[in-house]
């Protein structure tokens, strides 16, 4: 599946707004929305400014069953702060918040299902969302290919 | 994010791997070379996720089951454990008992012959050396404690030894080397075991000892564990360890198991482990380890600390382990503990409990705040929660009577 259509099928009201966005001078003109990678083992997809934000496969898979999720708080971030935790029954891994910005949104739906961090990690397991204060900090994240060779050399 | 990936797929420390909980397993030190117990391979080949404990090379879990999974397996069926890294030792010589009286709480003179009882190593401060089990037989003693203490228990051992030897004390100790211990652990545990052995076990107690043929295969068993449940920890000659195992492993009833579902296992079970819920500055009144400390010693002394031990028992200790139930995130070791404001203590070890489904936690609080029902407060990531302080096992003990 192309990134595209995982955001589109993804977050189909971010789309639209981004397809409204388009016809006026957007301050973010990216229209394809772009996924990015931490050394953190999370991903990011960032799409008209917005980062939608979970751990990677790689990450669930390393972590096993994940009992617990500690979500963030509605408020401005910079870029490396904590912003909650997952947790299986032998550890508590952190989330760093990958982009400065303002936490917008996050997903609820983890605190009665926090097995869709193993179940869906980069799909339906997203954890919040984080409205950009800025575009220049996407250049230090790592793109998929970088991603899979860090995960590689970690190995 | 995940300090968790260092231990669980043992991937190397990157610099980006950030942590929040190294737990007991800590990434080895660059060039350490690892022991392995005769087990390794086969864990391996079972799909063992090896991780650095205590020197060791030991699986953490294994591929077909979660460490969750792992867990409510051993609490509902039983589960096999490799507890070899663990050092064994047998005690021969006629003063073994008063030797052994000199260096821990035990009262070994009043314990039945092929019964064993969980004690302590003291220092002079009365604080806790290490925790061990002691067995008692007709012609020895057969003791085993912790893998990560080996070194400096039994240079203790020998230094106090030694002295004792050169008053003329006869004595000896020998590491049991030519043995590994496997651990069948779980409410199954008892059928599996009289599967093989041919014969009902009803009439062996838990905590006693005794020398069994399994198949042909000369071992030592010991119904005890570290779960809570009832089981067995069985020392097997090192040439028949692969086979027995796959022996216990060939029943359905069991599974492999590793040091995640050990240590939920064991904190659920409210025992503790050493070097997070023990340390050589508490006592063993502190751990609620009183009862280890026999009637007789307590009057007697005796054992290195007796005068701190016997003055915390007239007058009383300063902070106490205790469990605890807590709301919202899980607390784990190092989770600071409060009553209305006041910093009162630490959690020692927790974790969300796979059986009870509630965060589990021990830890030390200030004396008076330890009673069952006080409403307390741990800070994680910087939140108070609201914690209960909860008399444990967190869940009802297994451990067979006759």
């Amino acid at each position: 599946m192309s990134l595209s259509a995982l955001s589109a099928r993804l977050f189909p009201t971010i789309r639209s707004q981004a397809v409204a966005r388009m016809a006026a001078p957007a301050s973010f003109a990216r229209f394809y929305a772009t996924k990015k990678y931490t050394a953190e083992h999370e991903w990011i997809l960032i799409d008209n400014g917005v980062g939608t934000i979970g751990i990677t496969d790689h990450a669930q898979s390393a972590l096993g069953e994940i009992v617990f999720a500690e979500l963030a708080e509605l408020k401005d971030v910079e870029k490396g702060d904590t912003i909650g935790s997952v947790e299986s029954v032998k550890a508590a891994s952190d989330i760093y918040a990958p982009i400065s910005g303002k936490v917008i949104e996050v997903n609820e739906k983890l605190n009665d299902e926090p097995a869709l961090l193993n179940d869906a990690p980069e799909t339906d397991g997203w954890l919040c969302k984080i409205e950009l204060s800025s575009e220049d900090e996407i250049k230090d994240l790592l793109d998929e290919e970088a991603y899979k060779q860090f995960c590689e050399e970690a190995h | 994010m995940l300090s968790a990936l260092k231990f669980a797929k043992s991937i190397p420390a990157a610099g980006a791997l950030r942590s929040v909980q190294q737990r007991a397993y800590a990434a080895a030190a660059s060039g350490e070379v690892l022991k392995k117990t005769i087990l390794h391979d086969y864990h391996v080949e079972n799909g063992g996720k090896m991780v650095p404990f205590a020197g060791w090379s030991m699986p953490v879990q294994y591929a077909n089951l979660g460490v969750g999974a792992s867990h409510v397996w051993t609490r509902q069926n039983a589960s096999v454990f490799d507890v070899s890294h663990m050092l064994a030792t047998r005690i021969t010589g006629k003063d073994r008992v008063k030797f052994y009286e000199t260096i821990t709480v035990a009262d070994i003179e009043n314990l039945p012959v092929g019964s064993s009882t969980l004690s302590v190593f003291t220092n002079e401060n009365g604080g806790i050396i290490d925790d061990t089990i002691i067995c008692k037989h007709q012609d020895s003693l057969y003791v085993v404690s912790n893998a990560g203490c080996a070194d400096k228990d039994l240079a203790h051992i020998r230094t106090h030894l030694k002295d004792f030897q050169n008053k003329g004390g006869d004595v000896d100790l020998k590491i049991i080397d030519d043995h590994q211990l496997v651990a069948l652990q779980g409410p199954k545990a008892a059928a599996v075991l009289e599967g093989l052995v041919g014969k009902s076990l009803q009439d062996f107690p838990f905590m006693d000892g005794r020398f069994m043929d399994i198949k042909g295969i000369h071992c030592h068993v010991a119904r005890s564990g570290y779960t809570g449940e009832d089981g067995f920890e069985i020392s097997v000659p090192n040439r028949d360890t692969v086979e027995f195992t796959k022996m216990l492993v060939a029943d359905p009833r069991v599974e492999l198991a590793g040091l995640g579902a050990r240590d939920s296992l064991r904190l659920e079970a409210g025992l503790c482990l050493y070097g997070h819920d023990l340390d050589d500055t508490v006592t063993p009144i502190e751990a609620g380890l009183t009862w280890t400390v026999g009637k007789r010693r307590r009057t007697e002394g005796g054992f290195l600390g007796a005068a701190k031990i016997q003055d915390q028992l007239k007058n009383g200790v300063s902070r106490r382990r205790i469990g605890l139930l807590v709301q919202g995130a899980p607390a784990r070791e190092g989770a600071l503990i409060y009553s209305n404001g006041e910093l009162i203590g630490k959690v020692t070890s927790g974790c969300p409990s796979p059986s009870i489904k509630k965060n589990v936690a021990m830890g030390y609080v200030k004396n008076g705040l330890h009673k069952a029902g006080t409403e307390l407060e741990v800070e994680v990531r910087g939140r108070k929660q609201k914690a209960v302080v909860t008399k444990m096992p967190f869940v009802p003990a297994g451990y067979h009577k006759v």
